[in-house]
């Protein structure tokens, strides 16, 4: 077992974690935050996309102890005050989900895609979206959502 | 019902989205109790093998294990196999389908043990510490090798691997071919597709073992079906149940079925008298969930010089896997009828033989049979219109069904409502059909290397599942109805209960739109309760594009039946007679006197109160509704796509995609527009990416997200939606369904339009999935190239 500290959504978490443990487990099954989903098991759906120090990263890449000393912000944490953050609020609007598990993962996603580039078109949101699957929507309504959400970010 | 139109129609936000935008979603994976014990299944890497030994002893000594068992050790748990509720014809094949192998596993991934552990790692870890000595047998993995002279049998018990032969026929099909002028025939492949929900299968049995209770948490599309089943197979007394179907993360068919994992759990939970969860990872999916398609198709039409269709021979098999899943023998079926698409014709004839091999068992994925048949017509009638010279529009005009209602279909079904030339006229419109062809000219006319083509998909299909008697006289193991329950609260506000289980849908959303109009309440005042077997005491559950023209039109008419109590307690309380009454916004109104009223809210608080209630009339302001339908609905709908293929490369690149769908009236036009959209994706994801394949010796090789290609965002191009609106005839609210209409459609608009880039080449038929491979050895064949 190994100690880490890790800061996730503001609150800093002391822990021991066996050192396989990857970060997405961590978060959902030691801290309970279980907004974070698991949909694939070789890096491929991107529904456990969090952010590791405001960088969005599929937290089933990331071992816990990676994360040691780091801040790690969730889905959970995205909300301020009760008021959902303008790229949530424009998949709500948009109709950028349906069964919403990819969800988290895509809005996690989204929120670092216009960090980078903050008026992004849609065929450079199709593109940085690649690593994020959803087998509901088709992407339309997404890819709506992440230039909504892009503009109302601004 | 005096109902206003406030909510029926318009776009409004899903009222699901809360939960799901911020993490808060109850999906299976997320739900802890106490003292849980999560299991790990040891699967076969053998696609046949005979086990000659289970040696739990190491994985048993492994830290934090509670316990393991073989298929021997649970052979006591099982008063009955898993079910199959189809069987299609009476001298089916049925093989013993028990959630753990007991002598013989017949595909790889087939369950041989379970070790329990106190974390799920734990349980993984002891899992591979479980020593099984088989033996392994001759495998056979597709449909041609299974029905050879001579195939290894996957079930020892019958002669052959032929499960099922069952036929079809109306009019006097070799008179139709007899006189025909022209005879077309296509040969089709439909390759297996894994349906991939985003969100992998799990389930979390709690026992009350002083109770002798059961409840299950599961990602099902069919908590009600699956209780009752579950209860047989366990031999637990059906009351003893609750299934329970929380957030569930999409399903597509693959949530349609009763899984040897949520047996197996109850049977753990029972023996262990502990908690159990199972939770699958992706790429054990892809071996323990239920695959679709994987059919070899054959389809004649015989027509006339001029090219109007006589007849329709069609001919196909189907992949049954190692084992009969709940559905699979009758997916094939769903097609069975629609061979002919929208088209008419004197006579038709459909046979299907089901075949058993060593894979994975399939069963319905999204559009269940529709899409291979619509695949089969809409390939062959190009066939046609390049045999008499005709183009795509003029060939699909001429045979088109006439507009009507209850119109006689050659595949023997009535359709309910038809009018398909405008609705192709619309999507050519919205194409700008002349220009698609123009710029396809010049290219052509430059030698291009980078070719367009235009693919028209004109389709029908049969949906809301369905009219109980129907169901009856296809074998179906089921009735077709499904429940609803509406409830006023003392303040005024209302429940409504649902047997469909939504999972991605906006069943709340849209039947609380349903029951605003209909009571006349805000639509914030309307709280829709599903997937809780105790909560939702009946229900059919969701699959089949049903949802809405089955249990939605039950909510409807529930509605109906609470404004009429109403109505009488009103007319009590207004001392007038409920005929002097009319019911607008959620109140009563005497006629002439409109100052005279009374909300339903009060009317609502007055019969719980029951203090003053009509002379008869119980306490309580509420109504069920079992609404079974009395046909079928027939969805149509154009669908019309651009590609550009590259012909030096064979990449396939869809410029266009325009979708012009009939789903009668519109609930919420953004949630038609959704399931639309994804469906759509779907359809060109097996037109273009998907295939899962097997090696010769029972190994899956598309066996993860790595190797099997579901498309991300950059495959796609956004798409051009409308709409006409053809009500359907067999329910009230004249809607339709339309969470399978874009699957169906897709896939043979896609190939249709990449055969038509290479139709000056002579490529010969464009097989599926279209990659750039096969795209570029077709044309390099087509040169006489060395491809």
């Amino acid at each position: 077992m190994k100690r880490i500290s890790v800061t996730v959504n503001g609150v800093r978490h002391e822990a021991e974690v066996e050192p396989r443990t990857l970060l997405v487990y961590f978060i959902r099954e030691q801290l309970g935050l279980t907004g974070t989903n698991v949909g694939c098991d070789t890096s491929s759906c991107g529904a456990c996309t969090v952010h590791l120090n405001g960088q969005s990263v599929k937290s089933c890449t990331v071992l816990a102890v990676q994360a040691d000393g780091q801040e790690v912000t969730t889905i959970e944490g995205l909300a301020t005050n009760g008021k959902l953050h303008p790229m949530q609020q424009a998949f709500h609007e948009e109709h950028g989900l349906q069964c919403g598990f990819c969800t988290p993962g895509m809005i996690m996603a989204a929120v670092g895609i216009v960090d980078e580039n903050p008026d992004p078109s849609e065929a450079e949101v199709r593109e940085a979206l690649e690593g994020n699957l959803c087998r509901c929507t088709g992407y339309h309504n997404i890819v709506r959502a992440v230039i909504s959400g892009a503009k109302a970010s601004v | 019902m005096a109902a206003g139109q406030k909510y029926v129609g318009g776009g409004v936000p899903r009222k699901e989205d809360p939960q799901l935008l911020t993490g808060q979603a109850t999906f299976v994976e997320n739900l802890t109790v106490p003292g849980m014990v999560h299991a790990a299944l040891v699967r076969s890497p053998y696609g046949a093998a005979r086990i000659k030994k289970v040696d739990l002893s190491a994985a048993l000594a492994a830290p934090d294990v509670v316990a393991a068992f073989s298929g021997e050790d649970l052979a006591d748990e099982w008063a009955a196999g898993l079910p199959m509720a189809w069987p299609v014809t009476d001298d089916i094949r049925i093989p013993d389908h028990w959630p753990v192998a007991k002598d013989v596993v017949r595909y790889v991934g087939d369950a041989v043990a379970v070790v329990v552990a106190t974390s799920r790692a734990a349980a993984a870890d002891a899992a591979e510490l479980v020593d099984v000595d088989y033996e392994e047998l001759p495998t056979v993995v597709d449909i041609e090798g299974a029905m050879a002279p001579g195939a290894p049998r996957v079930h020892e018990s019958f002669e052959n691997n032929e499960c099922y032969t069952w036929t079809h026929s109306t009019g006097d099909i070799d008179a139709a071919f007899a006189k025909a002028d022209v005879v077309v025939k296509g040969e089709y492949t439909q390759p297996r597709l894994i349906p991939n929900a985003m969100e992998p299968r799990a389930v979390l049995v709690q026992p009350s073992p002083a109770a002798g209770d059961f409840t299950m948490w599961s990602t099902t599309q069919i908590p009600h079906i699956a209780k009752i089943l579950l209860s047989m197979i366990l031999g637990i007394s059906e009351s003893k149940m609750r299934v329970i179907a929380p957030d569930v993360g999409g399903g597509f068919g693959s949530k349609l079925n009763v899984y040897a994992e949520e047996a197996l759990c109850i049977a753990l939970a029972r023996r262990l008298g502990l908690p159990v969860k199972w939770v699958a990872g992706r790429s054990e999916g892809y071996l323990a969930t239920i695959h679709g398609r994987d059919q070899l198709q054959e389809i004649e039409l015989a027509a006339t010089s001029e090219g109007k269709i006589l007849g329709y021979r069609v001919k196909i098999r189907a992949n049954m896997g190692a084992y009969l899943q709940l559905v699979a023998p009758g997916v094939p079926l769903l097609g069975g009828f629609l061979y002919c698409g929208s088209y008419g014709g004197e006579a038709y004839h459909f046979e299907c033989t089901g075949v058993f091999t060593n894979t994975t068992p399939t069963d319905a994925y999204r559009g269940a049979g529709r899409p291979e048949a619509t695949y089969a017509i809409e390939r062959a009638i190009e066939l046609l219109a390049r045999k008499v010279g005709l183009d795509s529009i003029e060939i699909r005009k001429l045979n088109y069904l006439p507009q009507g209602e209850m119109v006689p279909s050659p595949g023997g079904l009535e359709f309910d409502s038809t009018n398909y030339a405008p609705n192709l006229d619309r999507a050519l419109e919205l194409l700008g059909h002349d220009a698609v062809r123009a710029e396809q000219a010049e290219r052509r006319a430059q030698g291009s290397t980078k070719v367009l083509g235009l693919g028209f998909s004109t389709f029908v299909e049969m949906c809301g599942l369905a009219p109980s008697q129907v169901l009856a006289s296809l074998n179906y193991g089921a009735g077709g109805w499904d429940a609803a329950t509406v409830r006023m609260l003392p303040t005024g506000k209302a429940e409504v209960v649902t047997g469909t289980s939504p999972h991605g849908q906006g069943h709340v959303t849209c039947w609380s739109q349903i029951a605003a109009d209909a009571l006349g309440l805000d639509i914030d005042d309307i709280e829709v309760l599903h997937g809780d077997t105790h909560v939702a005491p009946h229900g059919m559950n969701t699959y089949g594009s049903r949802s809405l023209s089955v249990g939605g039109i039950a909510v409807y008419e529930a509605c109906g039946r609470v404004v009429e109590k109403a109505k009488t307690i009103a007319a009590h309380l207004l001392e007038v007679s409920p005929e002097d009454l009319a019911f607008e916004n959620g109140s009563f109104s005497v006629k002439g006197v409109p100052d005279r009223t009374k909300a339903i809210q009060e009317l609502a608080y007055a019969a719980w109160t029951a203090h003053s209630l009509p002379e008869g009339t119980e306490p309580g302001l509420e109504a069920n509704c079992v609404w079974d339908p009395p046909n079928f609905t027939y969805p149509f709908g154009s669908h019309l796509c651009v590609v550009e293929v590259d012909t030096e490369t064979g990449d396939v690149d869809i410029l266009r995609y325009v979708a012009v769908d009939d789903c009668g009236t519109v609930i919420n036009p953004v949630i038609v527009e959704g399931q639309v959209h994804g469906g759509v994706a779907q359809g060109i994801a097996a037109a273009l990416y998907e295939e899962a394949t097997y090696a010769e010796d029972g190994t899956l090789e598309t066996s993860s997200m790595i190797n099997y290609l579901v498309p991300s965002a950059a495959e796609f191009p956004s798409f051009e939606l409308d709409r006409t609106l053809t009500p359907s005839t067999s329910n009230p609210l004249g809607v339709k369904g339309i969470g399978e209409a874009g699957t169906i459609a897709s896939t043979p608009a896609v190939i249709n339009a990449v055969a038509d880039a290479l139709a000056h080449l002579d490529v010969g038929e464009v097989p599926i999935p279209a990659t750039p491979e096969r795209v570029w050895r077709l044309i390099q064949n087509a040169k006489g190239g060395a491809a």
